[in-house]
């Protein structure tokens, strides 16, 4: 049984066709990574998946039912900063819980435990301002962690961090996953990043009207070290066949820009 | 050092000009009738304080303030929020609030003398008027300038839409609302001494419009010095509380409305 499935879904915005026919269904605790080039949908359908846009065409199924508005099921990572400004480290982390009606008092105990997962125990007094950019992506991966969703969906997540701090994140990223393997949608235009994240890389072509071209599994072992497996001959071996089929549509997408 | 040095400039700067006025005023350069001079204002001062004149007058200007600048900031707040975030009843009032703000004020004393009386109602109502539109127009673009990305993130989060109220959108607009505080307060002053002196029995507008029918230069001075030396005094203290409640705020220290 798919935790969660699209079926033929396509989305335009007005006569522009963003997606069209997308299938994708993702098993409990599979870690799928989907790849394309800039501005081929990615997160349109990321937005899908997570209720906040309704496909024009075709169906999103949540454990076999249809899905209506949010997903109940889901935790959400932006590409862009999405914590509270006004609020410290430890109310924004806490703030998941109170909003499902945990106390404050209980919901700031334990997210200060989480706080501390994700290496930010120090700093449950600062605010976002005074955080670093990769202090604030674990803010908000702690934030949204604490509430315990099925269903993760990251939107190129670490995209602005810089090298060193990425792959740090991508292997705290890893470890936190392989505590209780939720199932995860990673959205990233950086093939090595899918590679070296995910049970399966799936491919989309160049917008407009992009579709899914490709599914790759990858049979990489873990727990994996994003660092060292980029190294390894498998690894290279199945970048080189996923890059075969994506420099094409990163062409395409490049004619069109 | 740097600091000190400016305040040397400043504070010689005032010395120069008032032993200037002082010394023009005594050899007859300036008309004593039309300027009178720096000596006899403070001895006015000194004597308005000395004998508790004043207090009276002083009390009756603040509570006309402080009434103009909460009731117009409170009645700002909730109009502003709940305009932003009902889109067609915003539609509806558009123009009329256009059309309200575009009154020059002054012109509302006489008929709010009329309506209210000559004592202390009808200068709030003025301070009112002109406080409110600062509270209206901040909070207004407060709410809707926050960010899209913060607001789906709460969503998804799991916020109601009361929770949406007090941990996005107010605070969001607090900051506005807090930045123009200023502003605000300078506009609760005006709207007060504007009132007394068009039509009062107490206040510092009139004392200062007394001191101007009689010809008494030095009174209309001396009026303004203390009003002066008042509104400074509030600027400080709203500083210093504008600083507290936006401390979250990268900037939090040199924001301007």
């Amino acid at each position: 049984m798919r935790l969660l499935e699209l079926r033929q879904v396509s989305v335009s915005f007005g006569p522009y066709v963003a997606v069209e026919g997308v299938s994708l269904g993702l098993a409990p605790g599979e870690f799928v990574s989907l790849v394309g080039p800039t501005g081929c949908g990615k997160s349109t359908l990321l937005n899908v998946a997570a209720g906040l846009l309704a496909p024009s065409e075709g169906e999103v199924l949540l454990n076999g039912k249809p899905l209506r508005g949010l997903n109940p099921v889901a935790g959400y990572l932006f590409q862009q900063d999405a914590i509270l400004p006004w609020k410290t480290a430890l109310d924004n982390v806490a703030l998941s819980l109170v909003f499902r009606g945990v106390p404050w008092r209980e919901a700031r105990e334990r997210a200060q435990a989480w706080l501390e997962k994700v290496g930010l125990g120090r700093f449950p007094r600062h605010y976002p301002h005074q955080l670093s950019g990769g202090m604030r992506k674990r803010v908000g991966l702690a934030q949204v962690l604490i509430a315990n969703p099925r269903l993760l969906l990251m939107d190129e997540p670490f995209s602005a961090l810089d090298v060193q701090t990425r792959q740090l994140m991508e292997n705290e990223l890893l470890r936190l996953w392989q505590e209780d393997r939720k199932t995860v949608l990673f959205v990233t235009h950086d093939l090595e990043e899918a590679i070296a994240l995910a049970d399966r890389v799936v491919v989309m072509s160049a917008g407009p009207r992009s579709r899914v071209i490709g599914e790759f599994p990858i049979p990489l072992p873990r727990p994996r070290d994003v660092a060292e497996i980029r190294l390894t001959p498998e690894f290279l071996r199945l970048h080189r066949k996923i890059w075969e089929l994506l420099r094409g549509e990163v062409m395409r997408a490049h004619a069109g820009a | 050092m740097r600091g000190l040095r400016l305040r040397i400039w400043q504070a010689g700067l005032l010395l120069f000009l008032l032993l200037w006025w002082e010394w023009a005023s005594r050899t007859g350069r300036l008309d004593p009738f039309f300027f009178s001079k720096p000596s006899d204002i403070a001895g006015r001062i000194w004597r308005w304080l000395s004998t508790g004149e004043i207090y009276p007058h002083l009390y009756i200007t603040t509570l006309e303030m402080v009434l103009a600048f909460f009731f117009g900031t409170l009645l700002g707040v909730v109009l502003g929020l709940w305009l932003a975030l009902a889109p067609s009843v915003a539609a509806v009032l558009d123009p009329y609030i256009k059309a309200l703000n575009a009154i020059p004020r002054v012109v509302l004393a006489p008929i709010f003398t009329l309506w209210f009386g000559l004592g202390v109602l009808s200068k709030v109502a003025l301070g009112i008027t002109l406080v409110f539109f600062v509270a209206f127009f901040n909070t207004y673009q407060g709410v809707k300038e926050v960010s899209p990305v913060i607001l789906q993130n709460a969503r998804l989060l799991g916020a109601r839409s009361g929770h949406l109220l007090a941990h996005v959108y107010l605070p969001a607009a607090a900051s506005w609302i807090f930045s123009s505080l200023r502003t605000s307060i300078g506009f609760a002053v005006i709207g007060a001494v504007v009132g007394e002196y068009l039509g009062s029995a107490a206040g510092l507008g009139y004392v200062i419009a007394q001191a101007e029918g009689v010809f008494d230069t030095t009174g209309v001075f001396a009026g303004m010095v203390v009003l002066m030396v008042f509104v400074l005094v509030l600027d400080a203290l709203v500083g210093q509380v504008e600083k507290r409640l936006v401390r979250w705020h990268p900037k939090a220290e040199g924001i301007q409305g």
